[in-house]
């Protein structure tokens, strides 16, 4: 049995219990802070690439499988991965260290508390990608709030404490009704273990049930509309890091969930609702893009254009196609790519001008001209435009919805130009124009630093968007599988139809 | 040879781009240009094989994307088609990029400037050898970006800004269309290559589908789906309002991307679909019906701007609706055959343009010309015949393209014949007025230039007031396009649409059992022949009385007619219309769902509500908290009371 599952859990861990060792608040204490945190990172990532070379991507079993004793006999601790969860052990492990060090110097207060919470996050979230119980699953999903309200509340901006409530308010409430549903599949069939569970038939009547159950906390994740207003709030506030996690990797939780459980577990259910989803998503897609187009706030605007993303996601999904299913999880690692690169890029003015208005600025690109450039890449991945990984996911759902319905195709796609609109004005107003406010006149373009940051990020989002296959056909197999299965399912569900 | 004629202007757009800063902008230069140059040369190597032998391949690069049934390949295609855009797009792109050598000598931006126009030229490749649907969106969209890039070069300019945004927005619009029609190809026919879809076209056109809640023959859809996609690209009628904006980038990207190569990716689409569009005639009627319209109303408009570029971008837009009804009535040999003509001598009029406002510093206001022949006869003389081209003088190029098309709508079986006729006819004679007007305007009569016009440079010394000859980068350009504009009909007139056709094009274009357009055009009437010649004739003549005998009569034309003026000059009113129907109103939506619909809604009932009702409920404990002992004694009583009773009633067994 292997054991890199836990180990990538327990390494952030070690690192949290090196920095509980760090005394005193004087600089090199901090320094050491930094260091031992990046460290913790760094090595995480490096083991979840070991664990990428252990797995085999053509296969849709669940791998790295390992197991142990936990709460009872059948409530057990037990890890594992398949395609859909692999790729996002490595988007966490990997965005991790950028975390890290864009709180490099932007953070001074509660440095060794902050650092702590950014390891025990990434340890929880490992977990939830890769839990394969399902009360297992559901404690990681929710102790993963506490460090992110945390962050929120203590290094958040004006208005944390209502943002970090909004937040905890809105996960917390979904999260209660899944937990009850997963009560009620205890009992019916006698088990978390998740791959006895996906091979367990519910009976249709309870699978409506249990689905609203967990679509309630996954839709919040998402997030869905109309439960999306905690988003723009929290991204606002929290940190430039803490928005980093939010936007590549808490949104992701939910559409994992989607693909994870409601999907295989429910499928007539999901069949039933698919209608019901398809709707909230070209809501979102629509109306948050015209929300966008009016954001005052830079980091506001990509909240609501994070929504509408989502949107594309959960369409993707539940049109039960494989350009859909491949689609929507491919524009899930894409946007964490991307949206985390925009937040970052958002973190660099905002730490030279303290603001977030968009009105405050104008004109970088005549002092920042690499700041321009990478923001213009980062830009147009987010609306879609070919040869960035923004453009794969994007066409691969709306390619998906339209064989499901050619309506939600038509609506969606009008997402393709609304995203235009409020990306490239909001381009325009920051980065061209005249440069005339006397605050950006000694502005400084990109530090080293900051290049390290953007660049990598900049070359994978060009990267996967000429060449998507590394990611995008870890997604084959499972999504193969999964289409088989609730194929069956439905045949099976027809059949007993037809004898009434 | 083919992956280096589209890699080399990546490769010069790396360079340049990556590191402009370091290598200087000569470096910068010579580098692109150069790599442009034999990118150039090589396409009129692969031309002739092509087109004159049997070289046609495709060339797999690798695999893109695939999922479920879908797989997406980079690959490149050379057929004919191609290989006729390769010419076209490298030659005038080297060529642009020659003269901009000269043209943009004062900016320091010009590393940046090269390199947009190399990403250009690499992304227009891609469009033209794309080997299925998606790489040719990649491709379209690419033209965007750098279209959208070079418009807004110089981003200081709030109206260069904005004209970049509407141009990168309104073809979004587009593009719209395109991608559902990509979707609905691929639910046809489970493939996006075009040799597999064109295979399964039989099929398609006997089809029902049912789009939007609206059953569809098959075929019709696909296309019409498809063609919103060239219709914002090549500016047609309702989705046409952002090439004159577009103008606000430097003159030579104007004339490589909003004259002869990006704005026509449209025409080139609908004949790289040929096969498709063949299925529908119903849809090739629409192609027709927009073409004509966008001949005639960019036509109109063009006949009273007075900003030089305005006039040559309305003239373009006009030019792309010819090139459509040619599509529209099955003629596709003459819709590429005008496209391929029209590179040139637009080209040529965009830089003899560029050439004219070097000359009188940015002047762009050709009321403020006049007289300049004396001053730059060289480049007068390069404008002349881009104008006696563009109105199709005798054995110039657009002599024989123009006229084919024309005759070609006369001759056509479609529905629309006499709509696209009649108005490709006055949209002639239109033509021709204008270009002489902005040619008498600017090089004839008196100068009225020169006094008090010249802000901005009035305190430069280093700039003459005298209005100068450009370099030699600038005018060998002019030289070379001008020959292309007088020959280049004369000497593929044969191969593209005459008896050479079948053995030039080896089925690139395809034409139905019953298309026998390119016969039926030999067999018009004399008078439809000769009609385009006349048409120029009276424009001539009457430019020639307005502008250079009787120059009073404009101005008392306009008063007589204010209506009518005001509504050509403004546009026909098209970007006030669009403003009131989506710009406001997308904006308002956006901020009432915000305020509203997030605000008092979302929030209101769901977290903010709890939290006042949470509120509210406190407001009214803190009120029982009184602060009167007997208050709390009185509560107490209550309490105990209802205790006892509970007690008494059996509650505690």
């Amino acid at each position: 049995m292997s054991h890199l599952l836990s180990a990538l859990i327990i390494l952030p861990l070690v690192g949290v219990a090196a920095l509980l060792m760090v005394r005193g608040e004087s600089d090199s204490a901090k320094n050491n802070v930094r260091w031992i945190a990046l460290f913790a990172t760094l090595i995480t990532f490096i083991v979840s690439i070991v664990a990428w070379g252990r797995f085999d991507p053509s296969s849709s079993a669940f791998q790295l499988v390992e197991e142990g004793e936990w709460l009872s006999e059948t409530i057990r601790f037990k890890l594992g991965v398949d395609g859909f969860s692999m790729p996002f052990i490595l988007l966490t492990t990997f965005l991790m260290p950028f975390c890290i060090v864009a709180s490099w110097v932007s953070v001074e207060k509660r440095l060794k508390e902050y650092m702590i919470a950014f390891l025990v996050l990434e340890a929880l979230m490992i977990g939830v990608f890769s839990a394969l119980d399902l009360v297992l699953f559901y404690l990681f999903f929710e102790a993963g709030l506490i460090p992110m309200f945390l962050i929120i509340g203590i290094w958040g901006g004006k208005r944390r404490i209502y943002a970090s409530f909004k937040f905890f308010l809105y996960t917390l409430l979904g999260s209660l009704l899944m937990l009850v549903a997963i009560m009620a599949m205890f009992w019916t069939a006698g088990t978390t273990d998740i791959p006895s569970l996906l091979a367990f038939k519910f009976p249709s009547g309870m699978q409506t049930w249990l689905w609203l159950a967990f679509f309630a906390s996954f839709a919040v994740k998402m997030p869905m509309w109309p439960v999306h207003t905690w988003l723009p709030d929290a991204h606002v506030e929290a940190p430039t890091a803490g928005s980093v996690i939010l936007a590549a990797i808490l949104l992701k939780m939910g559409g994992y969930g989607f693909i994870r459980f409601s999907i295989p577990m429910f499928p007539e259910a999901s069949l039933y609702f698919a209608p019901f989803v398809f709707a909230l998503s070209v809501v979102a897609i629509v109306y948050t893009s015209l929300v966008a187009l009016m954001q005052e706030d830079i980091k506001k605007l990509i909240a609501y254009s994070s929504v509408a993303h989502m949107g594309f996601v959960t369409m993707g999904l539940f049109t039960l196609t494989s350009q859909g299913i491949q689609g929507a999880m491919f524009q899930m690692v894409s946007h964490g790519i991307v949206s985390g690169a925009l937040v970052l890029a958002v973190g660099v003015v905002y730490d030279r001008m303290h603001t977030r208005e968009i009105s405050a600025y104008g004109g970088l690109v005549h002092r920042m001209p690499l700041f321009a450039i990478a923001f213009m890449v980062f830009t147009m991945a987010n609306v879609g435009l070919p040869g960035t990984s923004g453009f794969v996911g994007e066409f691969l759902t709306l390619l998906g919805a339209f064989r499901a319905n050619t309506w939600v195709a038509f609506v969606a796609t009008t997402g393709v130009v609304l995203s235009a609109a409020y990306a490239l004005w909001l381009y325009a107003r920051v980065v061209f124009g005249t440069l005339d406010k006397p605050s950006l006149m000694t502005i400084k373009d990109l530090s080293a630093r900051e290049i390290g940051l953007l660049a990598p990020l900049l070359i994978l989002t060009i990267y996967f968007g000429i060449k998507p296959g590394p990611v995008l056909d870890v997604f084959a197999a499972p999504t193969e599988a999964l289409l088989k299965t609730t194929q069956m399912a439905f045949d099976a569900a027809h059949l007993a139809l037809a004898l009434q | 040879m083919v992956q280096a004629l589209v890699f080399l202007p990546l490769i010069g757009f790396l360079i340049a781009g990556l590191f402009g800063r370091v290598i200087g902008a000569r470096a910068s230069e010579i580098v692109t240009t150069g790599l442009m140059l034999i990118s150039a040369a090589l396409s009129w190597f692969v031309f002739m094989r092509v087109g004159y032998g049997d070289g046609a391949e495709r060339i797999m690069l690798g695999q893109w994307f695939a999922s479920g049934g879908l797989v997406v390949d980079w690959a490149l295609r050379v057929d004919t088609l191609t290989a006729v855009m390769l010419v076209v797009v490298n030659s005038v792109s080297s060529l642009v990029h020659l003269y901009s050598i000269g043209y943009m000598h004062e900016d320091r931006n010009r590393p940046r400037f090269f390199a947009y126009l190399s990403l250009f030229t690499f992304a227009m490749l891609m469009l033209v050898t794309s080997d299925n649907l998606v790489q040719m969106f990649f491709g379209w969209e690419g033209v965007g970006l750098a279209s959208y890039l070079l418009i807004g070069f110089w981003f200081q300019k709030p109206t260069a800004n904005a004209a970049a945004m509407k141009a990168f927005i309104v073809n979004r619009v587009g593009d719209f269309g395109f991608a559902l029609g990509i979707f609905l190809v691929f639910v046809l026919t489970g493939s996006v290559s075009y040799d597999a879809v064109f295979a399964r076209v039989p099929e398609i056109a006997a089809m029902k589908v049912h789009f939007i809640g609206v059953d569809w023959n098959a075929a019709t859809i696909t296309c019409l789906l498809l063609f919103m996609g060239a219709m914002g690209k090549s500016a047609q009628f309702l989705l046409h309002t952002w090439l004159p904006d577009a103008m606000e980038g430097p003159t030579p990207v104007s004339a490589l991307i909003h004259a002869a190569t990006m704005v026509t990716a449209g025409v080139f689409m609908v004949a790289r679909l040929s096969p498709i569009f063949e299925a529908s005639p119903a849809a090739l009627t629409f192609v027709m019906v927009m073409g004509a319209t966008t001949a005639f109303f960019a036509a109109t408009v063009g006949l009273v701007q007075n900003d030089i570029k305005r006039v040559i971008a309305y003239s373009t837009c006009s030019q792309l609706g010819y090139m459509f009804v040619a599509l529209g009535a099955g003629a596709y040999s003459a819709g590429i055959f005008h496209l391929f003509t029209h590179a040139f001598f637009k080209a040529l009029l965009f830089l003899g343009a560029g050439s004219v406002i070097h000359a009188m510093h940015h002047e762009q206001d050709i009321r403020h010309m006049g007289g300049l022949w004396k001053k730059i006869p060289f480049t007068t003389a390069m404008m002349a015949i881009g104008t006696l081209a563009l109105t199709g003088f005798p054995l110039t190029a657009g002599y024989f393209s123009k006229d084919a098309i024309i005759e070609s709508a006369y001759a056509s079986q479609s529905g629309a014949q006499s709509y696209a006729f009649i108005l490709l006819v006055l949209a002639a004679c239109m033509t021709s007025f204008y270009s002489w007007r902005l040619f008498f305007m600017t090089f004839t009569g008196n100068a009225r230039w020169g006094h008090d016009d010249h802000h901005g440079h009035a305190a430069d010394d280093h700039h003459a007031h005298e209005p100068h000859e450009s370099p030699l980068t600038m005018l060998v350009p002019l030289a070379l396009l001008a020959l292309g504009a007088l020959l280049s009909g004369y000497m593929f007139y044969g191969v593209f649409i005459g008896e050479g056709y079948g053995e030039f094009w080896k089925g690139a274009l395809f034409t139905g059992e019953n298309n026998h357009i390119l016969h039926a055009i030999h067999d018009v009437p004399g008078w439809v022949k000769n009609a385009p010649l006349v048409m120029m004739i009276i424009g001539f003549v009457v430019a020639y009385i307005f502008y250079v005998r009787h120059p009073h009569l404009p101005g008392q034309l306009a008063a007589n007619q204010p209506i009518l003026y005001r509504f050509l000059l403004n546009k026909w009113y098209f970007d006030e219309l669009y403003d009131f129907l989506f710009v406001r109103p997308a904006k308002w939506l956006g901020y009432q769902l915000w305020k509203k619909g997030d605000g008092r809604v979302i929030d209101g009932m769901g977290p903010d509500g709890i939290a006042a009702r949470v509120q509210n409920v406190t407001a009214i404990v803190v009120k029982f908290q009184t602060g009167y002992l007997y208050h709390y004694a009185f509560a107490m009583l209550m309490g105990v009371a209802a205790l006892i009773t509970w007690y008494m009633f059996g509650g505690a067994h």
